[in-house]
């Protein structure tokens, strides 16, 4: 049972800014920056040797089998990068990694799904770039489209799916491959509630099996149910490896940045944003001064600042707000309010603050997490970061305050009793 | 480098990763392994393209047909170009079937890598198995095609030539070409888009410098050697001997098509290799 499954060794992983997040390049730019150092070249010059980042830098860990281990890390700390290492997705710059087993890797569910294909079909074709065999298919075919959930339209382009269907669909292929080390990112920040309940249902199964498990979220609770142990990531490095309720706690409690603002700069983005760019999220409990530290009592306001690079149909813009346990407290977009939504059915390119204000008297004292979403409903998810930025509730002058208790729940409202005498 | 080895213990697999350095070798073993992922991404490609569009199978027919149709108006008949002793249209057919192939299968890898970048970024299977695909695809498309091959040497009462059995040989040149081109350009379109709009000009400048429209004969005597460096050339002169008994039986010119053909496809293969480590990172 103590033998080890995985065994990490100095994994570095270098990127040219230049070239990355994942960006090509074409001729004229190779050629015209090879003459002029202009545009994106000097900006990501400024940062770090001549333009180059690591986005894993040293490191060292060892899973055992049988073990499941939780990875968490604010964006762009070098999760992904460890994940699509692991799976041979991308090599490694210096350092080594060992690996015993069949790794089975849930990057992103679906991939390789045709919309034209039929569901029966596409389990095949899903089923095979997995690197299941086919009889492996043809013993699990049942299976498989029983935990989807699809049995009737099975026969029915996935194109027809909906979104919901089509998630289960893909889920459920994943979910049947069965290699001994199964490594998975943020599949369950998609679907619906039931739809994740069911994800996390099957990747207990799975770690009950005693097969590894590397999982990486976003989503605190879900790092809290199913794993013991947990790796925090910063900048590449690995800042703690720690039982997970501990490693949650010092993830929150320290992982981001303290100064009440959240900025993006062009490297955390990840080119699937495009033509939406994030650049600061802020809270702040006066005017435009900002603070990690905001007072119950006053109104806070909450300030998205972003560009759009080209219009895009039925944006919303919203945040997330969420304790340090992982629990929503709410979700909120700027085009809530259907009048809105009608005079920005198209959102034009340029540059944007979209601020909400949340009354006085609305949160309890406490930690919390803000993240934000920007999407067009059932069309593409551009940008997602639960975790952007935590900033603390003083509860100084609150309802109850007489009474030096900690309060259960994260609102604290003014409430207005009346008591009756009868 | 990634090496897998199996060991025997309970068929358990030591994956070792670690960066790679230089040339790596070609690991054909898992490409093996992983045939059955080559087989359903050809599967898949013919049954998209059948399913959503109204002729499917039939484009396979169309495209080549009226590309004789064409040439047998233009050069067969306006431009008088000689074509032997067979009819035009049945001369140009010949030509245009391997062409199709080549053409095809050249357009498709090329674009091969790019076009399934969100495999390349979420999943790992070896990388030559989408150009690969890509290629087999094609094939589909000239067996539909040689149907209509059959129907026209029947009509001309044209029978075929013993060496009729050659004809796979011609055709494997001809993919073989096309596959060691496509794996040079696939792993240059990741890393220069501009190599996605070349294609096209490549593929047209190609075509006229194979003896689809006219016959190699009309090529003067010492211009011969050099033209017979492109491969396609003696395969498309292949294809006219084995089937129409036109065309020279081919002469050793086309062991040096041969080796060429096979210079390009194995440094293609040598080089796809080396950049594939990169792809993930730069599709």
């Amino acid at each position: 049972m103590d033998e080890i499954a995985i065994r990490v060794e100095n994994l570095s992983k270098q990127y040219r800014i230049g070239l990355t997040p994942m960006r090509y390049r074409t001729l004229r730019e190779t050629i015209s920056e090879s003459f002029t150092r202009n545009g994106r070249a000097s900006r990501a010059a400024s940062k770090e040797e001549e333009g180059k980042i690591w986005a894993l830098r040293d490191i060292s860990f060892e899973v055992h089998k049988g073990q499941v281990l939780g990875i968490i890390g604010r964006n762009g700390a070098g999760k992904s990068t460890l994940l699509k290492i692991l799976s041979r997705i991308t090599e490694p710059t210096e350092g080594y990694a060992e690996i015993r087993g069949r790794v089975g890797s849930l990057l992103e569910v679906g991939t390789g799904f045709h919309p034209e294909l039929s569901g029966r079909e596409n389990i095949y074709l899903n089923g095979a770039i997995l690197g299941m065999k086919r009889e492996e298919i043809d013993q699990k075919f049942d299976e498989i489209v029983a935990f989807s959930e699809v049995e009737k339209f099975i026969d029915t382009p996935v194109k027809r799916f909906s979104s919901g269907m089509y998630l289960r669909l893909a889920f459920a292929v994943a979910a049947h491959l069965e290699p001994q080390i199964l490594v998975v990112d943020e599949v369950l920040a998609v679907g619906d509630a039931e739809f994740q309940r069911k994800c996390l249902g099957k990747m207990n199964d799975v770690a009950k099996e005693g097969r590894t498990v590397l999982f990486v979220s976003h989503n605190m609770s879900a790092i809290l149910r199913l794993t013991d142990e947990t790796i925090l990531l910063d900048e590449g490095r690995i800042v703690l490896r720690a039982p997970t309720p501990q490693a949650v706690d010092h993830y929150m409690a320290s992982g981001f940045s303290q100064s009440g603002e959240r900025t993006w700069s062009i490297d955390e983005i990840p080119s699937e944003s495009a033509p939406f760019r994030p650049i600061a999220l802020r809270v702040s409990d006066n005017d435009q001064r900002r603070y990690d530290r905001v007072r119950s009592t006053n109104p806070i306001t909450i300030e998205v600042e972003y560009a759009i690079d080209a219009p895009i149909k039925g944006l919303r813009v919203g945040v997330y707000m969420q304790t340090t346990r992982g629990e929503f407290v709410f979700t909120s977009f700027d085009t809530d309010n259907a009048q809105q939504f009608e005079n920005y059915s198209v959102r034009p390119e340029g540059h944007y603050i979209s601020r909400c204000t949340l009354p006085p008297d609305f949160l309890n004292e406490g930690q919390y997490v803000l993240g934000i979403n920007a999407s067009s409903y059932r069309v593409k998810r551009y940008f997602q970061d639960e975790n952007a930025l935590a900033f603390s509730v003083d509860g100084a002058g609150a309802p109850g305050k007489q009474w030096p208790e900690r309060r259960l729940g994260p609102v604290r409202p003014r409430l207005e009793w009346d008591i009756d005498v009868r | 480098m990634i090496e897998s080895s199996a060991i025997t213990k309970q068929e358990e697999e030591i994956t070792l990763i670690k960066p790679s350095k230089g040339w790596g070798s070609l690991n054909l073993r898992e490409l093996w392994i992983y045939r059955e992922l080559v087989y359903f991404l050809t599967w898949r490609d013919l049954k998209v393209r059948y399913k959503q569009t109204a002729l499917g199978a039939g484009w396979a027919i169309l495209q080549p047909v009226l590309s004789m149709v064409v040439f047998s108006i233009f050069f067969g008949g306006l431009l008088n170009v000689d074509s032997g002793d067979v009819p035009y249209p049945i001369f140009s057919y010949a030509a245009i079937l391997p062409w199709g192939v080549f053409a095809k299968a050249l357009n498709d890898t090329g674009r091969s890598l790019v076009s399934n970048r969100a495999m390349l970024t979420k999943i790992y299977f070896p990388r030559m198995v989408i150009p690969l695909a890509s290629v087999f695809s094609s094939l589909a498309d000239f067996l539909i095609a040689f149907v209509v091959m059959l129907g026209l040497m029947y009509y001309y009462q044209i029978a075929p030539t013993s060496n009729i059995w050659t004809l796979p040989l011609f055709l494997l040149l001809a993919v073989i070409t096309a596959l060691g081109v496509g794996l040079w350009l696939s792993a240059m379109n990741v890393l220069y888009r501009d190599i996605g709009y070349m294609i096209p000009y490549i593929t047209q400048l190609w075509f006229y410098l194979t003896p689809i429209v006219y016959s190699a004969s009309e090529v003067p005597e010492e211009w011969q050697f050099f033209y017979a460096l492109n491969p396609m050339v003696g395969v498309v002169e292949g294809f006219r001997w084995a089937l129409l008994g036109t065309a020279d039986a081919p002469s050793p010119m086309i062991g040096v098509s041969a080796v060429i053909a096979l210079i390009v496809f194995i440094s293609g293969m040598f080089y796809f290799r080396r950049m594939e480590r990169t792809f993930a990172d730069m599709v």
